[in-house]
């Protein structure tokens, strides 16, 4: 096992940059989210770390060797597609078996590897079955399956739960982190779902347009967003954003709490009102000529209605921000 | 179209088993006719639709040549149905070697000039072997290879149909599937032999079936290249069975030559029928 280094990697296609020097230092072991919105370059980056993409600048070393010139094969690592991309005529056997056949590996090898990974993924039944006959989530343990087989110092996932089902998804969360404690080997795991993110996470980068906004554990990111974007995108409903003294004020839904209107920090004139069961989530306009929108998370048994609504929040909940660069300012 | 309207449905099948007999009677006219002899056939206007006594011997003059029993000589059909069977073979192999590796070429590789090559491919499934024919044969003839099974086979094996056809089918296999192969280490002709070869089966069972019935069928080719009557296919073997001039025509053995010649194609599309149909409309994916 081994850390991967990011070293100010861009690339860019011809004329167009699409990752704008990217630079971190991920340790032997740790879970990294690459979380960002569709086009971000997220799935740009990792392909860089498993060689399927050129790097145009800057450095990515894995275990302390720079591999940017070494084909994906000699990385050592292993990736997971969002797709699968199992091979059809093959049993799920010789799908993980492939990449050690051709390593050159000796049959009791590879066949202790599969069936050791088989066993932990419940694979062992299915071995001998096409992936056309496999479910969403059987085919995703394949797809794991292999990449486990191989050993590598480097796990990397491309959006690998996106075609499962909510419920599936949650599961194959679970699995994953339960995968990673057992292996603990350094995963790369691209995602544009928060939650996802958020769960599986040691550390995470949120990317925009190609820059990385903020590195860091989630609930730190959740908690001290370094911009607009990431106080935005981290969230739901994201922070608040309400322009005020030149600056711009973020608060999180569920730090906003009705009150009387006498020690009202903030009215809003409430016009949707979502109750989700668990919390309600009203949303309003501040005062009447700003257009900034609010939502508040509120608890169950709060009255909710249209119209005037008074709250209020405390101090060391509130994060402020340049409304010309979006960077977070410190108090 | 589901509907139920009884003069519909009858209507429908009144067309259908129109269509069967149009197809179906001649071929049974030849079939009866290669059991009657020469003289039942002539003898008898219109001929008999009975099947005839004499089908062992007929097929077996037809097979082996010689004296019938009209009086006439008839060359033997086997070593033609082996000429026949030689293109039949060769040419669909060679097409598909060579349409699987140029498609491969201009699919996964980016080299200069990768869309002229292709459009130049692409371009040539305009010109059939009939418009080239004059200067192929010229060819041909100065390499020396006229009455050979080269000079049969070599110029009708390039093909930009079978080309595009696997060009096409290699551009729906997703390409994650070649990172995978990447990632597990499998380089070109690895990747191309272990992963797209096995999904290109059905496929290549497909244009097998339609390059035999191709080669097998060949006719204007062989009639330019070959004058040696040992490398005649079976397809000029049944024209030059007909006499010219006064000569009486030898009916029965030419109709079971025709049913000779009939039955390789045949074969090959019912024993290949499950995948030729599964090659046409759908991939394994």
């Amino acid at each position: 096992m081994a850390g991967v280094s990011l070293r100010n990697v861009l690339k860019s296609y011809g004329e167009l940059q699409v990752i704008h020097g990217v630079s971190m230092e991920i340790a032997d072991g740790e879970f990294i989210v690459i979380l960002g919105p569709s086009g971000c370059g997220k799935s740009t980056l990792l392909r860089m770390v498993a060689g399927l993409e050129e790097i145009s600048g800057g450095e990515i070393a894995i275990g302390g060797r720079v591999v940017n010139e070494l084909e994906p094969k000699d990385r050592d690592i292993a990736m997971v597609f969002q797709n699968y991309a199992l091979y059809p005529h093959m049993s799920v056997y010789d799908n993980m078996a492939y990449g050690l056949r051709i390593k050159g590996l000796s049959k009791e090898e590879i066949d202790k590897r599969v069936q050791a990974a088989a066993a932990i993924l419940e694979l062992a039944k299915l071995l001998d079955r096409r992936p056309r006959a496999l479910s969403g989530g059987q085919r995703q343990r394949v797809a794991m399956g292999r990449a486990i087989v191989r050993e590598p110092q480097v796990f990397l996932f491309d959006e690998p739960l996106s075609n499962l089902d909510a419920k599936l998804r949650v599961q194959m969360r679970g699995e994953l982190q339960a995968l990673h404690r057992r292996l603990g080997t350094t995963s790369l795991f691209v995602t544009h779902d928060q939650v996802e993110a958020m769960t599986l996470a040691q550390r995470m980068i949120v990317m925009n347009a190609g820059r990385a906004e903020q590195i860091g554990a989630p609930l730190e990111v959740y908690a001290r967003p370094a911009t607009t974007f990431v106080a935005s995108f981290i969230g739901s409903p994201p922070m608040n954003l309400i322009p005020k003294d030149g600056k711009l004020l973020g608060v999180r839904p569920e730090h906003m709490e009705p009150c009387a209107a006498s020690e009202a920090m903030l009215t809003i004139d409430v016009d949707l009102i979502e109750p989700l069961g668990a919390d309600i989530i009203v949303y309003g306009h501040v005062g009447s000529g700003e257009s900034a929108r609010v939502a508040a998370r509120l608890p169950a048994d709060a009255s909710a209605r249209p119209g005037q609504l008074p709250l209020r929040f405390v101090q060391k909940n509130t994060h402020w921000f340049d409304p010309a660069t979006g960077m977070r300012l410190e108090p | 179209m589901v509907e139920r309207r009884p003069g519909l449905t009858l209507l429908s099948h009144l067309v259908l088993v129109l269509g069967v007999l149009i197809v179906a009677f001649p071929v049974y006219v030849t079939l009866v006719a290669s059991t009657q002899t020469s003289e039942e056939i002539v003898n008898q206007v219109p001929m008999s639709l009975a099947p005839g006594d004499s089908m062992l011997e007929t097929y077996r003059v037809a097979l082996t040549g010689g004296q019938t029993s009209y009086g006439g000589r008839v060359p033997s059909v086997g070593p033609m149905m082996w000429v026949s069977l030689v293109m039949a073979m060769v040419i669909p192999i060679g097409k598909i070697v060579i349409s699987l590796l140029s498609a491969f070429a201009v699919v996964y590789f980016r080299f200069p000039f990768r869309g002229l090559v292709f459009w130049m491919i692409f371009i040539t499934l305009m010109l059939p072997v009939e418009v080239r024919i004059f200067p192929t044969y010229q060819v041909i003839s100065d390499l020396q290879m006229l009455n050979t099974y080269a000079g049969l086979t070599v110029p009708l094996i390039a093909s930009a149909t079978a080309t595009f056809l696997f060009r096409q089918f290699f551009l729906t296999v997703p390409d994650e599937l070649v990172e995978a192969a990447r990632i597990d280490g499998a380089g070109p002709m690895r990747f191309f032999r272990d992963v797209l070869l096995p999904l290109s089966g059905t496929t290549i069972a497909a244009l097998f079936v339609i390059q035999f019935i191709y080669g097998w069928n060949q006719y204007l080719w062989p009639l330019l290249v070959t004058t040696d009557e040992s490398m005649y296919p079976v397809v000029m073997g049944i024209k030059r069975m007909f006499a010219g001039g006064d000569a009486a025509n030898e009916w029965n053995v030419i109709m079971a030559t025709a049913m000779l010649a009939m039955l390789p194609p045949a074969l090959v599309v019912v024993l290949m029928q499950k995948w030729f149909v599964k090659g046409l409309v759908e991939t394994e994916k």
